[in-house]
């Protein structure tokens, strides 16, 4: 029959509609199908039925662990009173060499006796040119600087507000544990064991026995898969 | 595991070598040609070095007496130390596949003038242009040699190696000037309007003195119809740039009788960022991230193509799990890519966004997986030298990965290829509006350079994948559809064919993935100072979803900076046959026809 075609197009659309009310009724008496995080997470995930919108700001998607956006500086957990902790960051302008697009300004710290000290004096992100490809953060081999989840950067003024200086970069460690829980944990366990292999060559001397050096628990070699690496 | 893997691969023995085709091409060449083809004999080079005057014999003989029918890229290089410009044809075999013979035309730097081959190759047009606009090559006896990226009126050949945009900073990263003790600056306040553009002579922003568009227009005016019956005028309309059907900022510049198109000139080149040169200033890993740029749809492929071409020039070999992942990853994003491309055909067809999203909301899914495994939806940037990034990801959603792929492939997926053949492949407004429109010829298409869904549309089987198999290709089952027509309709179809047998290619990668849990994924410790260890030069093609990607990149010995890097963009070749496809139907049917090409601008303009 000719026009059978956009007929069976047309129950196809109408079942889509229909799927949206049948949700809704389900999700009716478990808290409602919007602005509900637990109605949420099964709209967006392989179950969801009917209508997908996300209805932002009020309601956001979790962004996993990996996701990058615009780096920032990891610093100690700040002493009681003050906002950050000492710098992770020596200055040593890895970073800065491999960004694609070249957004990382280093002024490196000078000691008072001219020499130059391992820790940046300024450190200059321009997040308008920055491309979020995270080859700083694979690359800085003192885990100093992290890729952040905050998306939300939009400002009035881009000439002033889009330069991040050292102050509005930096972000304790803790801020770091809690958006990306796994990773944190995998380079947490890799420095301690680098810290224990030091200690045990201190003790040991140069001529020990390989064999006998500390070795990485099993939990912690899975970690590693975190981070892609291997050591 | 590997073994394997390894036992299905077919062994080369000694009769393969001796009837290997780009070799027994070569010799046929060289014997018909003594004087004019040569064997490329410098370092880390392969193919043959033909000379300018007897170009156009030798890709003559190589098409009509060889069988080598399909011209796939042409390259423009800047030997600016011996003084030379530098052609590269990357050609090939579409009957009987297998790698490609390379020619190299070196001209005097000074006079770089070449005979055209688009009278044999009519695909040459659109690349012989890029090499005349991006390096000054010029073409004798091209029909339209005008500049085609850039604008009319840009000075200079962007390019060449002495080429300097005003504001200048280094030939490579990274740039001394921002580290260490760099003072930061933003780019624009250095490059202020009228400080970064150099104008050519006698030229004016007001436009009197330099008329870009009467070149355009030349033999496509306003003109009356001198001959008896309805008098028609021809009237030239310009469909774009800002036009939402042409997927983004691209120009067509139709002739037209009536409604009927009687001509039409695709114009580029608004999107173009000379992605070349910042790739030739970049270091080999800094490209990476920019890869994903061209054809934004699908950066896992472009990632894909890009690490292959570096990796042959580093030599590195690439564990087998992240293979498995890596035909993972293109796989499902040639899905994403082909729902993306259908989605938009039935909008351009006039389908409005209703049946599109529900391409989309697949896609979604997808996408959730690239963003929990690589970090970022689109931009992936995945892939590394030697392996990928990182593993993959135990959760997805809250599911588990292999539990969440699984559901993907098997159930939703499948699932929603079959509710678009119900919402369009017998659709009566589709089947109207798509069969027997923009129809391209096998020949054609052959002979245009034309790559992937659209040759295979035409009657052409020819998919990288199986003509010269990269990754574990060539132990995977599956077919490359083939449909006959090369019209819109037959272009739908084969993306719903080669998006089931992607389905079937995951799910036999599946299974690699479950038992290669926890093995490397990387060869060795990533580095960010990559130096070659030789000097030559690759070239890495890979089957993107909208065609064949090829990246050709050129490096000298302890080089962490190619010397050149071309790359080979699908959708801009593509759109060579774009006029010829066009004529004779109808405005509206021009929608139609470009959305069954599938264009990504980031890709056409780069």
């Amino acid at each position: 029959m000719y026009g059978l075609g956009i007929l069976k197009g047309m129950a196809i659309t109408m079942k889509h509609f229909v799927d949206s009310y049948l949700d809704d009724i389900f999700w009716a008496a478990r808290g409602g199908r919007y602005y509900n995080d637990e109605a949420l997470k099964v709209r967006q995930g392989l179950k969801g039925k009917g209508v997908k919108t996300v209805f932002y700001p009020e309601e956001k998607l979790s962004v996993p662990e990996r996701f990058r956006f615009v780096p920032f500086l990891v610093t100690d957990d700040p002493p009681p009173g003050q906002k950050w902790g000492k710098d992770w960051c020596t200055s040593c302008g890895i970073c800065a060499k491999v960004c694609p697009p070249q957004c990382i300004w280093i002024e490196r710290g000078v000691q008072p006796n001219g020499r130059p000290k391992p820790e940046p004096n300024q450190f200059y992100i321009d997040i308008d040119i920055c491309m979020n490809c995270g080859f700083c953060m694979e690359f800085c081999p003192f885990d100093a600087i992290k890729l952040d989840h905050d998306y939300e950067l939009a400002s009035y003024d881009r000439t002033t507000a889009h330069i991040h200086d050292k102050e509005r970069l930096s972000k304790p460690l803790s801020y770091w544990r809690e958006i990306a829980p796994k990773k944190a944990a995998a380079e947490a366990a890799i420095r301690d064991h680098v810290d224990e292999l030091k200690a045990w060559k201190k003790a040991n001397g140069r001529d020990a026995d390989p064999s006998t050096a500390p070795k990485m628990t099993e939990e912690n070699t899975k970690q590693l898969f975190y981070r892609g690496e291997y050591y | 595991m590997s073994e394997m893997i390894l036992d299905d691969q077919p062994q080369d023995d000694g009769t393969a070598v001796n009837q290997n085709p780009v070799e027994r091409a070569a010799a046929l060449l060289k014997e018909r040609f003594p004087d004019a083809v040569t064997d490329d004999t410098r370092d880390g080079y392969t193919g043959l070095m033909v000379s300018a005057d007897k170009l156009v014999e030798v890709a003559t003989a190589l098409r009509d007496d060889i069988g080598f029918d399909y011209l796939s890229s042409v390259t423009g290089v800047d030997q600016i130390n011996d003084n030379k410009m530098e052609v590269v044809y990357h050609t090939y075999s579409i009957d009987q596949g297998g790698s490609g013979l390379v020619l190299h035309v070196q001209v005097d730097r000074d006079n770089p003038v070449l005979p055209s081959l688009t009278p044999i190759w009519p695909g040459a047009d659109f690349q012989e242009r890029e090499a005349w606009d991006l390096l000054g090559i010029h073409f004798d006896g091209h029909h339209d040699l005008r500049r085609i990226l850039t604008w009319d009126g840009f000075a200079g050949h962007p390019l060449r190696k002495d080429w300097k945009e005003v504001f200048y900073e280094e030939d490579h990263k990274p740039f001394g000037s921002r580290w260490p003790g760099g003072e930061v600056f933003r780019a624009e306040e250095k490059t202020v309007y009228g400080k970064n553009v150099r104008y050519p002579e006698g030229w004016l922003p007001t436009g009197d003195e330099y008329d870009v568009e009467t070149e355009m227009y030349t033999g496509i005016t306003y003109t009356r119809d001198q001959q008896s019956g309805m008098k028609t005028d021809k009237l030239t309309v310009n469909m774009g740039p800002q036009h939402p059907s042409t997927h983004g900022v691209f120009r067509m510049v139709v002739t037209l009788d009536g409604e009927t198109v009687i001509d039409l000139k695709p114009v580029m080149g608004y999107l173009h960022r000379n992605h070349e040169k910042i790739g030739e200033r970049n270091t080999f890993i800094q490209n990476l991230p920019y890869t994903d740029r061209l054809d934004y749809l699908s950066s896992m492929s472009n990632n894909h193509g890009y690490v292959l071409a570096v990796e042959k020039l580093l030599g590195s070999t690439v564990p087998e799990r992240a293979e498995w992942i890596r035909i993972l990853m293109v796989e499902l994003t040639r899905i994403c890519n082909h729902m993306w491309a259908l989605g938009f055909l039935l909008n351009d067809l006039g389908a409005l966004q209703t049946p599109m999203l529900y391409f989309y909301l697949e896609r979604e899914l997808i996408l959730d997986f690239f963003e929990e495994a690589a970090g970022s939806r689109m931009m992936c940037n995945y892939m590394r030298f030697g392996g990928v990034a990182y593993d993959l990801p135990d959760y997805v959603r809250e599911q588990e990965t292999i539990s969440f792929l699984e559901e993907l492939i098997y159930e939703h997926i499948p699932a929603v290829l079959d509710q678009g053949d119900g919402l369009m492949t017998n659709n009566e407004i589709v089947r109207a509006r798509s069969i027997g429109v923009g129809i391209l010829s096998r020949e054609d298409a052959i002979a245009y350079s034309t790559a992937g869904p659209v040759l295979r549309a035409s009657g052409a089987q020819y998919d990288v994948r199986r003509a010269e198999p990269y990754s574990y290709y060539e132990s995977l089952d599956f077919d490359i559809p083939v449909r006959y027509n090369g019209d819109i309709y037959d272009r739908y179809l084969i993306r719903m064919d080669e998006m089931r047998q992607s389905l079937r290619i995951l799910e036999q990668v599946l299974p690699h993935i479950k038992a290669t849990k926890g093995a490397p994924i990387v060869d060795g410790k990533p580095q960010y100072a990559i130096r070659m260890p030789n000097a030559g030069e690759s070239y890495g093609r890979v089957e993107n979803p909208k065609g064949e990607l090829g990246y050709y990149v050129t490096t000298r010995r302890r080089e962490s900076n190619p010397d050149r890097y071309h790359v080979r963009a699908p959708s801009f070749i593509n759109l060579t046959p774009l006029g010829k496809m066009c004529e004779g139907h109808k405005v509206a049917d021009i929608v139609a026809i470009l959305g069954s090409i599938d264009i990504v601008l980031g890709e056409v303009d780069r």
